[in-house]
């Protein structure tokens, strides 16, 4: 037994959308977190619960929305078909779009929450050496807040990598394209072909339980200094 | 010089209270600004260094324009070094990388200049913290990190918020002298914002004086402390503070005398070297008033003073403000009861002793 050539493409599948949407949430994500710690915008409750929506709500409704919203009717989907970049649903770059929105709240919150940990008081004291807002950003917000942006890295990776209703009501079932990992563990099982569906999900378990533990001995560490 | 002054004209509402100070402060030496909590002497500061706005305001440090209306320079472009009032420091930088980062900035990758970081080191005695990050050093090692990495950049206007108010009596005397030499030695003008008597006494040349958001009084340290018309003077701890040099010790008595311009006094004996400078502070209700030189007292210390004004301070207490010294100017309190002022028949101009039961050298 092992992997099957199938199992290996779902598995590279898997690890490209996961990181592009980490690479792409924490460009999206961190101006968000920093607005939401920051603001005292009325605008920062329903902002707020906003963006955790996906925490609460069942995968296949936020995917039913997002395919309604992508297809040829809906308002995103007109969009990109007017640019020429066809439709989304059932392509990776569907499974792109909606794996920001749905990870969104595992990048936003622990940045935001470093952010508002950090307070006002260190950007002040750069402002008064000489350092611009930028400068500030990148040589103070950005160390110090360093667990933060590590923490929403690997939840936001990791909740992609783990996603499975909204893949399977966006994306469908297309090898090499939208067939990720926990897709092909489902449709071993419809096959009753358990063996390689323990392969794939017991690769799942050891594969979350190292990035859970790696981020607990990083927070631990941040602590203990 | 005209332009050589601090001009600074605020009028802001805030939701809880307002700001209306009108200020021409010398460009040199240090201001203190001085007032209980809620005075508005900390916004004060903040405006000053752009780390709060109001829509309309004017500022210039020695001829340079920070804000003019609307128009303001940021902050991380004026020249300003600031000490807050807790150290502040970078947690992710040694104490070195903190005082090199605002001059790597000032510097624009240019050479830094190592002499003001080495004078900067060298006046807060830091040389031997610089590897160290910040939760390595105490709560006044971390202060005067800070101090050093105001100071390093070469300011032209140096900001300083309560630099001690959070640090226990120990750390404060640990800090006090350096901020002491930063006084002698700094050629820049200061702008700090203390509540602390004894510290505005020790360490500023003029004291502006605020309250609810306005500007009470401003004058030169001695002449505030004890001007009977400002809140300090009717205190119950009121006090006259006295600038002195020790003269010499008096080994058979254990008794130090110490020259003030008030006349000569006499304290249980000091380690001072002669010479060395000393802040006393003789407490209003801790002088007594006679108007034929005591003869047979116990009383260390009597000086001649003339009474410079009266004023009542409540039911039975008088507040007398006396003169002492060779030009009678010199200024110190005393409460007393007005049956005691009846009884010594008081009035403006009149010359007494004034004998002085406790006086208190300033750590």
């Amino acid at each position: 037994m092992g992997f099957s050539d199938a199992d290996l493409q779902a598995i590279w599948l898997t690890l490209r959308l996961a990181s592009l949407v980490t690479v792409l949430l924490l460009l999206i994500g961190t101006p968000i977190a920093w607005w939401l710690a920051r603001t005292r915008s009325a605008w920062k409750g329903p902002v707020g619960a906003l963006v955790a929506l996906p925490l609460v709500l069942p995968p296949t409704v936020l995917g039913f929305y997002l395919l309604l919203a992508m297809g040829p009717n809906g308002p995103v989907g007109q969009l990109t078909e007017s640019l020429g970049l066809g439709l989304l649903p059932f392509t990776f770059w569907g499974l792109v779009v909606a794996s920001v929105f749905y990870s969104m709240p595992f990048v936003v919150q622990p940045i935001q929450n470093a952010i508002e940990a950090l307070g006002e008081r260190p950007l002040e004291a750069a402002a008064t050496l000489r350092a611009g807002p930028w400068d500030r950003f990148l040589t103070v917000v950005v160390p110090l807040a360093r667990p933060g942006f590590l923490t929403a890295a690997i939840l936001g990776f990791a909740h992609t990598v783990g996603e499975f209703g909204v893949v399977l009501m966006i994306g469908g079932n297309i090898p090499g394209e939208t067939r990720v990992v926990s897709v092909q563990i489902y449709d071993y099982v419809e096959a009753m072909d358990y063996g390689q569906a323990h392969w794939l999900a017991a690769s799942l378990v050891i594969f979350s339980f190292l990035v859970l533990l790696v981020l607990y001995s990083l927070n631990h560490r941040q602590a203990l200094r | 010089m005209p332009s050589q002054r601090i001009i600074a004209r605020f009028h802001h509402t805030y939701p809880d209270f307002s700001l209306d100070v009108d200020l021409d402060l010398p460009g040199r030496g240090v201001t203190a600004l001085f007032g209980h909590s809620g005075s508005g002497k900390t916004t004060l500061l903040r405006l000053i260094a752009g780390l709060q706005h109001t829509p309309q305001g004017f500022l210039s440090v020695n001829g340079e324009i920070w804000q003019e209306g609307a128009r303001l320079l940021p902050t991380h472009r004026r020249p300003l070094g600031y000490v807050f009032q807790e150290a502040s420091l970078f947690a992710h930088l040694s104490a070195r990388g903190n005082l090199e980062y605002g001059m790597r900035r000032v510097a624009r990758g240019k050479a830094m200049d190592r002499a003001a970081l080495d004078q900067a080191i060298a006046l807060l005695g830091i040389g031997h913290l610089l590897e160290r990050r910040p939760h390595q050093l105490s709560g006044g090692e971390r202060q005067r990190v800070a101090i050093a990495r105001a100071l390093a950049l070469q300011p032209r206007l140096l900001l300083m918020d309560e630099p001690l108010a959070a640090l226990d009596l120990a750390r404060k005397q640990e800090i006090l002298p350096y901020l002491e030499r930063l006084h002698d030695e700094l050629e820049i003008p200061v702008l700090y914002v203390s509540h602390s008597p004894d510290e505005v006494a020790r360490l500023a040349d003029t004291v502006v004086m605020l309250e609810r958001g306005r500007v009470m009084a401003q004058g030169a340290v001695g002449e505030l402390l004890t001007r009977l018309d400002l809140r300090l003077a009717r205190a119950h701890d009121a006090s006259a503070i006295l600038d002195g040099r020790v003269r010499d010790h008096d080994p058979r008595y254990r008794l130090t005398r110490i020259d003030t311009p008030a006349g000569t006094l006499r304290l249980a004996q000091i380690e001072r070297a002669p010479g060395e400078r000393v802040w006393l502070r003789i407490q209003a209700r801790d002088l007594s008033l006679a108007l034929d030189e005591p003869g047979t007292s116990s009383i260390v210390n009597i000086l001649p003073a003339r009474v410079l004004a009266l004023e009542p301070l409540e039911e039975a207490q008088l507040l007398v403000k006396l003169g002492a010294g060779a030009d009678q100017a010199t200024p110190l309190l005393a409460h007393i009861t007005r049956y005691s002022a009846d009884r010594l028949g008081l009035v403006e101009g009149q010359e007494l002793f004034a004998q002085i039961k406790a006086v208190a050298l300033m750590e």
